[in-house]
Formats: C-alpha cells, sequence, structure tokens
C-alpha cells in the first residue's frame, strides 16, 4: 500500500526541547515551561511505541511536536531520514499526509457540524489527493477499515449522532485515509467506556499491523500497552526515564518510577481492599520548576543523597535494548552516549 | 412562529410592490407632482374608515360629462354651435367633499368655446356657476371659487353647494342628499371646436391609506417603502454581521498584533457616536440611500459585536478538531472559513435577525430628520412629511399612525423570528 | 441479610421525561449496604448509575416524571420525609455525594476552606471555630496539608482537588458517602492515594461508602460488596471477594474479561454491541441481545435470583 523504508528508523526525535514562554500581563516573561526537555526517541517501520506518563508529564507536548504542530525550541525530528522543518512549505505539507493524528476526545476531535462523508473528506480535499469520484472510493475505504457498516448508514451521519466507540473509529478512519506511515495517537481510548476501549485499541493495533504503520501510542495507562506495543518509553517531567520492550519492562522495571506506576494499577482483585497500596507521596512536578538534579528525587524512596538532586543521571542501557535514566543503576551498565 | 409569519408577510407584501409598481414608475409616481395626483383628494383619510359605524365620508367622484347635445343657435351666424353637456350623480354621503373641480378640454383652433355653468340641486334649486372661456385644458376649481362663496352666503362652495339653502342665514347644516346635475351649456365657434368637461367631486377618503399633501395615495409609499425598508435592513445587517464575523476570526486565529490591532480599532469605534456622523454625512456630501447604506455598514464593522464574536472563537480555536484540522494539512484560510466560522454561525443568526430592524430605524431616523434619499417613497419620508406638514396638530393621524404601524410591525416580526432563531440554536437557553 | 442494612434500598425507580421520550434511567433498584462496609456499582457509561446516586439523594432535575421506591437509611424511609425535612436531617447530615468531576466544580472565587466550612455553618449552625476544627480534622483525614484551607481551587492540583471534595463530602459525618467516578480523572498514582485514603476512612472512621465506578480495578481496592449495573437494572450483587472470583451474570462475566491487566498475559476481549438506549428499552432481559448464553426464556424479563453464597443475579442461567 505504500513504499516502505527499508534502512533505519522511521521516526528519529533526537535531542528534543520543547519549551514554553509564560508571559506576565502580556510583557515580561514569568519563566518557562519545560514541557519536552531532551527527549530522543526512534520509532521503526511497523513498530508500535507506547510513551507512558501522568497528565503534566509533557507527552501530549510531545505528539505535538512529532506532528509538526508545535516548533522544537531545541533539537530536530528526522523523518525517513529527512529533518522536519516546521515553518512550512511543501515539505510540510507531504509531511503532514504521512502522520496521522489520534486524539483524546472523539467528539471534540470531529467538526460538529460536518457529516462523516465531509469530515473523512476534507483530508483528501486539502491534499488535493484524486478527484471526487476517487475521494468517495477512498472515504468508503476508510469507513470499512475502521468497520463502521453498513457504510452508507455512517456516510450522512454528524458526530452527535454516534456513540463514543463510533466517533473514535471515524477518528482512526480520518487518521488513516491518507495512508500514512506513522500514527500518534494521544490517549485514544481514555474517553470512552471500558468495554470499548480493547474494541478500538484491537481495531487500531490490527490497522497498524495489517498496514505496517509505525504507531506511538500515548497513554497514562499502563495496564492497556502489553497487547499493544513492542516497546515502553515511559516518560516523567518532559524526560524519558525508562525505554525497555514491553515484555521487559512488565517484567523487570528498572527506574523506581516506573516500578511505583506498576505498583499503583489495581488489577480487578478483592485482595487489593485488605491493604494500602505502596505508593510514592507528593504530585508530579510543575514543568515550570522543576526539581534540581533527577526530577524524580524528592519522590523517590531509593533516592541516592547527595546525587540524585545534584546531577540529572544520563540514560544508560542495561540488557539490550533496555534504558533506564537512573543513578541506581551506574555501576552495571554504561552510559549511551 | 407567528413572528416568522408576520416577516413572511413583509416579505411577501415587499416583493408584490416591486412586481405591481415597478421602480421607476413608483418614483414617478412619487415625485410625480399635481399633474399625477391630480384626482386625488389632499390629505384624505384611509377609505377602511367607512366600515366604522357611524362613518360614512365621502370618495372622490369623478364623472365625465355624459351627454351632450349639439344643436345650432338661431342668432349667430358664422356657425355657431350650442353644446349642452350635462354630468350628474347621485349623493349620499353624510359629510361635504373636500374639494370640487371641473376640468374643461377643449379642441379649436383660435377662438376659446365659451361655457356656462350651473349646478342643479336634489331639491330643485339651480345655482349658477358662472361664464367662462375654456382653453385646451382649463381647471375651474370650483370650491375656490370666492365670488360663487358669497353668492353661497359666505360658505365655501363644496359646502354651499351641497347644502339646504332655505336655512337663512345659511349654514354647513346637514348635507343634502339626493341627486345632483352638473350642466354646462357651450357655445362653439368653430367648425371642429369640441368641448368636454370632467367633474370630480373630490371626496375625504382615498383609497387603503388616504393621501398626503401632494394628494399621493399613501398606499404607494407605504407599499414601496417595504421593500426599501427591508433591503436596506436586510443588506446593512449582512454587510455588517458577516465582515464583523469574518474579522474577529482573523483577529483570533492570527492572534499577535493583528488581535490587538483589531481590538483596537474596536474600541474606538465604540466611542464613535453613529447618528452625527450620518447627519454630518448626510448634510456635507450626499443623502443617495446607498451612500447612508455604506457609511453604516462601515460604522458597524468594527462594533463590539468583534468582542463578543472573539470570545467564542477564541473557545473554538482551542478545540481539538481545528488541531486535528492543522494536522491534517488544513491552512490558516481553510481552517477559518471551513472550520471556524461555520461554529459559531448559529450564534450570528439571532443577533443578525434582530439587527435588521434596527437599521430600518436608523434610516427612518435619518429620513424623520430630513436626511434622507428624498427621492424615494419610504417611510421615513412619509414620517418627515407628516411632520413637515403638522399632522398631528391637524389631526391626520392615519399621516402618522400608518408608517408607526408598518415599523413596530417590522421590528416586532424580526425581533419574534430572532429570539425563536436564538432558542432553537442556542439549546443552552432552552429551559429544562 | 437485607432487612439490617445501613442503607436499603428497595425497586427505586426514576424515569426523566426528555423530547426524545422517557427515560428509564433506575428501573427498579435493590440493594442493601451495612455499616462501614464499602459497596461498588459497577457500570458503564448511561447505565443509570449517575441517576442512581442523584435518586437516593434525592437531587432530582426538574424534568422528573417519576421518582418512586423506598430508600431505609437506619429504619427511617428518608424518600417518605419531606422535602425541608430532607434538606435538614439527611442531606450531607447522613449521606453526603461527591458528584462525577465535582473537583471541577469547586467554587473559584471562595477559598477551599470557606467552601468546606461552608456546609456546616450556614445549614447547621455550626460555630465558624469549630467548623475550622472540622475543616482541619477532615483534610487529615483525606491527606491534604492544612495549609490549603487558604488556597483557592486553581492552586490545587487534580488529585489534591478531589480530595478536598471527599472532605466537604464528609464534613458532617455521615453513615454513608456516594462517591460518582471518584478517580476516572486522574492519574494512576493520585488515583491508588486516594483510594488509600478511602480504606483509611473505611476503616478508622466507621463510614460506608457506595463507590460508582466504571472502573472495576478501582472498584476492587475498596470494595466488600459489588453491584452491576446495565440498562437501568443490577444484573449483579454480591461479596467482592466472590465476584471478582467469579462473576455469575455473563454481561459481568464479558466486563472481567474486556479489562486490560497489567498482571496477567490474557489477552482483553471486547463486548460486541451496545447498550440499549433507557428510552423504551427492550422487553425480557435487556442484555439479551448480546449475550452468548442467550435463551428462549429470556425474552421473559428475570428476576434478581438468590444463590446460595447470597449473591443475586438477574439472570435465568442461574434459576
Amino acid at each position: 500500500m505504500h513504499k516502505q523504508v527499508s534502512i533505519g528508523p522511521l521516526l528519529s526525535v533526537q535531542g528534543l526541547y520543547t519549551w514554553f514562554e509564560l508571559r506576565r500581563w502580556g510583557f515580561g516573561r514569568a519563566g518557562v515551561v519545560r514541557a519536552v526537555d531532551g527527549v530522543s526517541l526512534t520509532v521503526e517501520p511497523g513498530e508500535a511505541i507506547a510513551v507512558v506518563g501522568e497528565s503534566g508529564c509533557g507527552k501530549s507536548t510531545l505528539a505535538r511536536a512529532i506532528l509538526g504542530l508545535v516548533p522544537p525550541t531545541r533539537g530536530e525530528i528526522v523523518f525517513a531520514g529527512q529533518p522536519l522543518d516546521p515553518r512550512g512549505g511543501r515539505r510540510l505539507q507531504w509531511y503532514r499526509a504521512q502522520v496521522g493524528f489520534i486524539q483524546q476526545d472523539p467528539y471534540g476531535a470531529l467538526p460538529p457540524f460536518m457529516d462523516v462523508r465531509r469530515i473523512l473528506g476534507e483530508p483528501l480535499a486539502i491534499q488535493k489527493i484524486g478527484d471526487k469520484q476517487e475521494r468517495e472510493t477512498r472515504v468508503r475505504e476508510a469507513l470499512e477499515e475502521v468497520k463502521l457498516t453498513p457504510v452508507e448508514d455512517f456516510l450522512p451521519k454528524f458526530p452527535h449522532m454516534l456513540s463514543g466507540g463510533q466517533q473514535q473509529r471515524v477518528v482512526i478512519a480520518r487518521a488513516i485515509i491518507l495512508r500514512p506511515r506513522l500514527l500518534i495517537a494521544d490517549e485514544p481510548v481514555s474517553m470512552l467506556d471500558a468495554s470499548v476501549r480493547v474494541e478500538v485499541l484491537e481495531l487500531l493495533r490490527s490497522l497498524q499491523q495489517a498496514h505496517k504503520l509505525s504507531l506511538v501510542y500515548i497513554t497514562h495507562d499502563l495496564s492497556t500497552v502489553r497487547h499493544f506495543a513492542e516497546r515502553v518509553l515511559v516518560m516523567y517531567a518532559g524526560k524519558i526515564v525508562e525505554n525497555a520492550p514491553v515484555g521487559e519492562l512488565l517484567r523487570n522495571p528498572l527506574h523506581p518510577y516506573t516500578q511505583a506506576l506498576l505498583a499503583a494499577i489495581p488489577d480487578p482483585d478483592p485482595e487489593n481492599a485488605k491493604s494500602l497500596r505502596e505508593v510514592p507521596v507528593g504530585e508530579p512536578p510543575s514543568l515550570l520548576n522543576p526539581p534540581s538534579g533527577c526530577r524524580f528525587h524528592p519522590r523517590c524512596p531509593f533516592a541516592i543523597k547527595n546525587l540524585c538532586e545534584r546531577e540529572e543521571p544520563p540514560e544508560l542501557e542495561s540488557a539490550k535494548g533496555h534504558l533506564v535514566a537512573c543513578w541506581l543503576h551506574r555501576d552495571v551498565m554504561g552510559a549511551v552516549p | 412562529m407567528a413572528g416568522l409569519a408576520l416577516v413572511v408577510v413583509l416579505v411577501v407584501v415587499a416583493v408584490g410592490a416591486v412586481i405591481a409598481i415597478p421602480y421607476d414608475e413608483a418614483i414617478q409616481l412619487w415625485r410625480g407632482g399635481e399633474a399625477i395626483w391630480i384626482e386625488t383628494p389632499r390629505n384624505a383619510l384611509p377609505g377602511w374608515v367607512n366600515v366604522l359605524p357611524g362613518v360614512n365620508l365621502p370618495e372622490t367622484i369623478a364623472l365625465r360629462a355624459s351627454q351632450r347635445v349639439t344643436g345650432t343657435v338661431p342668432e349667430q351666424s358664422g356657425g355657431v354651435r350650442a353644446a349642452a353637456l350635462a354630468v350628474s350623480f347621485d349623493y349620499q354621503y353624510d359629510d361635504f367633499p373636500s374639494e370640487v373641480a371641473l376640468f374643461f378640454e377643449a379642441a379649436f383652433e383660435q377662438r376659446q368655446p365659451l361655457a356656462s355653468v350651473s349646478w342643479l340641486m336634489p331639491d330643485g334649486r339651480r345655482v349658477s356657476l358662472g361664464e367662462q372661456t375654456v382653453g385646451a385644458s382649463t381647471r375651474y376649481v370650483v370650491s375656490q371659487d370666492q365670488r360663487l362663496s358669497q353668492r353661497l352666503g359666505g360658505l365655501p362652495p363644496e359646502m354651499g353647494l351641497f347644502t339646504d339653502q332655505r336655512i337663512d342665514p345659511p349654514q354647513a347644516g346637514p348635507v343634502l342628499k339626493g341627486r345632483y346635475e352638473l350642466a354646462v351649456d357651450g357655445l362653439l365657434f368653430e367648425e371642429k371646436s369640441d368641448l368636454g368637461v370632467k367633474l370630480v367631486v373630490y371626496g375625504k377618503v382615498h383609497g387603503v391609506a388616504g393621501t398626503d399633501h401632494r394628494r399621493r395615495d399613501l398606499a404607494v409609499a407605504l407599499l414601496w417603502g417595504t421593500p426599501i425598508a427591508l433591503a436596506f435592513g436586510l443588506l446593512a445587517a449582512v454587510g455588517s454581521s458577516v465582515t464583523t464575523l469574518a474579522i474577529a476570526a482573523v483577529g483570533v486565529w492570527y492572534g499577535g498584533w493583528i488581535d490587538a490591532a483589531i481590538q483596537r480599532v474596536t474600541e474606538v469605534n465604540a466611542i464613535l457616536p453613529a447618528l452625527p456622523i450620518l447627519i454630518l454625512v448626510t448634510t456635507f456630501y450626499s443623502r443617495s440611500l446607498w451612500v447612508i447604506l455604506a457609511v453604516v455598514i462601515l460604522l458597524n464593522i468594527f462594533s463590539l459585536g468583534i468582542k463578543f464574536y472573539r470570545a467564542f472563537f477564541l473557545q473554538v480555536r482551542e478545540s481539538p478538531y481545528i488541531e486535528a484540522a492543522r494536522a491534517y494539512g488544513a491552512g490558516s484560510r481553510r481552517i477559518i472559513v471551513r472550520y471556524m466560522i461555520p461554529r459559531v454561525l448559529p450564534l450570528l443568526a439571532p443577533g443578525f435577525v434582530t439587527a435588521i430592524p434596527s437599521f430600518v430605524f436608523l434610516e427612518t431616523s435619518l429620513a424623520f430628520l430630513g436626511l434622507g434619499d428624498p427621492s424615494l417613497p419610504t417611510w421615513g419620508k412619509i414620517l418627515n412629511d407628516a411632520y413637515q406638514n403638522g399632522a398631528l396638530y391637524k389631526g391626520y393621524y392615519y399621516w402618522v399612525l400608518q408608517p408607526s404601524a408598518l415599523l413596530m410591525l417590522t421590528g416586532l416580526s424580526f425581533a419574534m423570528v430572532g429570539f425563536a432563531l436564538d432558542r432553537v440554536l442556542n439549546p443552552r437557553l432552552r429551559l429544562q | 441479610m437485607i432487612e439490617d442494612s445501613l442503607l436499603r434500598i428497595e425497586d427505586l425507580r426514576l424515569h426523566y421525561r426528555t423530547s426524545s421520550g422517557l427515560v428509564q434511567a433506575v428501573d427498579g433498584v435493590s440493594f442493601g449496604l451495612g455499616r462501614a462496609q464499602a459497596m461498588a456499582v459497577i457500570g458503564e457509561s448511561g447505565c443509570g448509575k449517575t441517576s442512581l446516586a442523584r435518586a437516593i439523594l434525592r437531587l432530582l432535575p426538574r424534568n422528573v416524571a417519576t421518582c418512586s421506591g423506598r430508600v431505609f437509611l437506619d429504619g427511617t424511609d428518608i424518600m417518605a420525609l419531606d422535602e425541608e425535612r430532607f434538606r435538614r436531617e439527611v442531606r450531607w447530615v447522613k449521606m453526603s455525594l461527591v458528584a462525577q468531576a465535582a473537583m471541577n466544580s469547586l467554587n473559584p472565587v471562595l477559598k477551599v476552606g470557606d467552601q468546606v466550612m461552608e456546609p456546616m455553618m450556614r445549614g447547621h449552625g455550626v460555630t465558624k471555630e469549630a467548623a475550622l476544627e472540622r475543616a482541619r480534622e477532615v483534610f487529615h483525614l483525606v491527606g491534604i496539608p492544612v495549609e490549603f484551607l487558604q488556597r483557592y481551587a486553581f492552586e490545587l492540583s487534580g488529585g489534591m482537588r478531589q480530595r478536598a471534595v471527599i472532605a466537604m463530602a464528609m464534613v458532617l459525618r455521615p453513615a454513608v458517602v456516594i462517591l460518582d467516578e471518584p478517580t476516572s480523572a486522574l492519574d494512576v498514582l493520585t488515583q491508588a492515594n486516594i483510594m488509600n485514603a478511602l480504606k483509611r476512612i473505611k476503616a478508622e472512621q466507621d463510614m460506608s461508602f457506595l463507590l460508582i465506578t466504571h472502573d472495576i480495578g478501582a472498584a476492587s481496592e475498596v470494595a466488600d460488596m459489588v453491584a452491576v449495573m446495565y440498562a437501568g437494572q443490577l444484573v449483579e450483587v454480591g461479596a467482592a471477594s466472590r465476584f471478582y472470583g467469579q462473576p455469575l451474570h455473563p454481561y459481568a462475566q464479558k466486563l472481567m474479561a474486556s479489562v486490560s491487566r497489567l498482571r496477567d498475559e490474557k489477552r482483553p476481549e471486547f463486548i460486541p454491541g451496545q447498550p440499549p438506549s433507557l428510552i423504551g428499552p427492550p422487553a425480557g432481559c435487556r442484555f439479551a441481545p448480546r449475550c452468548p448464553f442467550r435463551m428462549a426464556r429470556c425474552e421473559e424479563e428475570p428476576p434478581l435470583l438468590e444463590q446460595e453464597d447470597g449473591r443475586r443475579v438477574k439472570c435465568w442461567l442461574y434459576a
């Protein structure tokens, strides 16, 4: 269905910093929100990675930076070997067709005054693809791919006539209609019902595998990553703190924050009610004034005095492919350049 | 719903007026002076007042002389012929006519025919109205004949000729009802001379809406005022609303100095007084309706509505679907036109509808002050004429009430539609 | 067992009139909640669980068509009380509610402390000093540092705001606190913290909780009893220990299977179809159209059938 890139990662984010200036009274600077503070990651063609973090950790900003919706303050985003220039032009238009975006709020993501046919037709019209006939065909194809059938029934419907799950499928259809190579899904199911979540995630996964798409799946729910991603990146306060294949991360979490996240998630088990859960106290830090040194140190049960609060740990590699930014592992492995 | 019906009625009237009386004709009728309106009474009440019990005001009676007997006058030589013309009519009204006039038409080469006029009343009395030579087209206004008035005991002829004169001293007693006849004995001095006469007994009512001081049928002005009012209101409302919306959208989307500049212009514009500026323009520059329309629109583009729309656009701009549109490559223009404005249009509609009558009133105000377009028959102009001619003082209430009623109707109907639209399109206002 | 409960609900019904028809949001719900017990009412959006919370507290909207049934609190039928008495004696005093997204409805122009103290001082004549003292107590209970009483809502994080709202609900020492989706908008760590707080409160304060949520996992953190709600009705009620091990009702089973688990390799399965509309729900068992075990008998609506272990299931499979 599309050309494959055979060498090198499809997406490479290198040393990305995305800072926002806070203005006070429209004039002076009140500070800088460091939403993304030095993130590097790669996504291979056909690979699904999950970026996990709590709200306020910068993951949504990361998504938008990858999409070219916010310009980087520093660093680069390289797609299929070409650096991304967010200032615009034809390259950006081309890029936009290569990356599909699935948002969190399915109802908000769809213009309420357009019917499904128009919603799906818009990207095609903007990218000037085909003529009217071809576009109609592609719209129908997209609806069939997301299993909104019979297609005839859904084409004239407006967003408010659809259920949450159906709306999200339209969003997915819209994201794939330009035949992108990369999908960015920002919390795609967190606003959906429990029983619908699985459906939508399964759909996303099957589409990804069928078309060999790369997927960046952003979520706060670690329990969903096992079946829907190959690799997990854990983000905290604008930085990536751990990066490992999914099975490895769930079996052997190295970073204390990852461990805390895993410990905090309740599986349905009545035993849960019998004891308190061990969770780190406190709140995720403000991106305006992050703690010095390792950002997690104020809440970390294993913080090393005089080290963790002073210096930021580099990304260290343990077993193959398992990266962690934590001083606890400083002796065991070598630093990643 | 009722409002909608009213609006529809107004629109139908407007369209009907335009179709029934083409524009040029309407202007002509309006401008046209005595020549066109000569057979309508001055300041007549609307015809329907006669429906009211106890009211029986005369309508205008205009008749051409019917009989004609031509014979020869024996004594004269040179082919002088005599012509006898008579007009008769039945008068059953309770009130006197407002005027009486005779219109002679004569055909001749050199010598003008001579006409001797007499008036026959139902009780058999005959009043002589004198003799006169008649030109090609002569008007003899009987009711302004002072000598006749004296002969009738000081009564104005239109009363004196219709009342019972046996009462002494003569007074404007009850109207004598019955058959009246006007007799004209004419002398024609040439072979081919000819004489014709038309009697017009001017009533006190006319048409659907009465007449004004220049004898013009007010129905024309009222009818034609409808499309003008509606068109003005509509154009002004559309021109300003849509532009305001677009400006707000552009400002919000591009942000930065563009937004700031627009806000500053809006604030300055808010302080500018609209009516005085319009007065200045119409006094010193031009009173053409198009100029007025243009100035009105210009003054309203940067109205405070911009701030109102801006608030909504700011919200809309943050919507996820706008972000999604950027992500699949939509450019600024497309986003503004196809993604932001449609979202806000439902908000626009009620305000737009209720703005229409306010523009109509604005135009009316200007016209009332005498600064409107003088060649156009608008409601404001009617009011202006009424005011200038002391309508209320003289008791011509209909002259003022009719255009006012239409104005109120317009305002009411549009307001109702506007509120109804608001309830439909903005469900937040709906009661649970 | 149901008879000597602290809170006993009998055949509660709540129907609304809307422009699309009669919404039968709560359609005959009965259950009992004991002292210092927590019951989780599990259901998805559109099953009527929020209406259930409203109905119990008589916080009814204007377009109510029917509100019937009995709610016994400590033996008294509070549905029979007039509005004034209910307001004075029951609402917030004996029973309170933490509404869905309540953390977003904090008054932005009042200090948080003032909002916590308000119900005490306004409706129930508590002095300012006593109210302040109690406010400090409840903040301590939920785990917010007391200095935050002087802050405004926007200065608190999401987790703190939710805790503040929970504190407000407990301020008059109610016997029952109803929480509607208390943690669904919050992060995992914050959620765990709040659940810890609830666990502690339940143990120390002799308070009962009615926890309404769609999150089966979060429910298991505090629940002693579980009730599953579907299309306005309860389809399964029973002890949590039994429920989680072996849910009986097919819907409950499917719901359990559809949840992604962290510690389990099993792939979650989704439930095909959609829940029925609450306007004109179908006759018979409302889950039948989606049920893999559907029988002919399911065209007749099953009652809640009591099982040997005390659980009740609304399903002909267990007759």
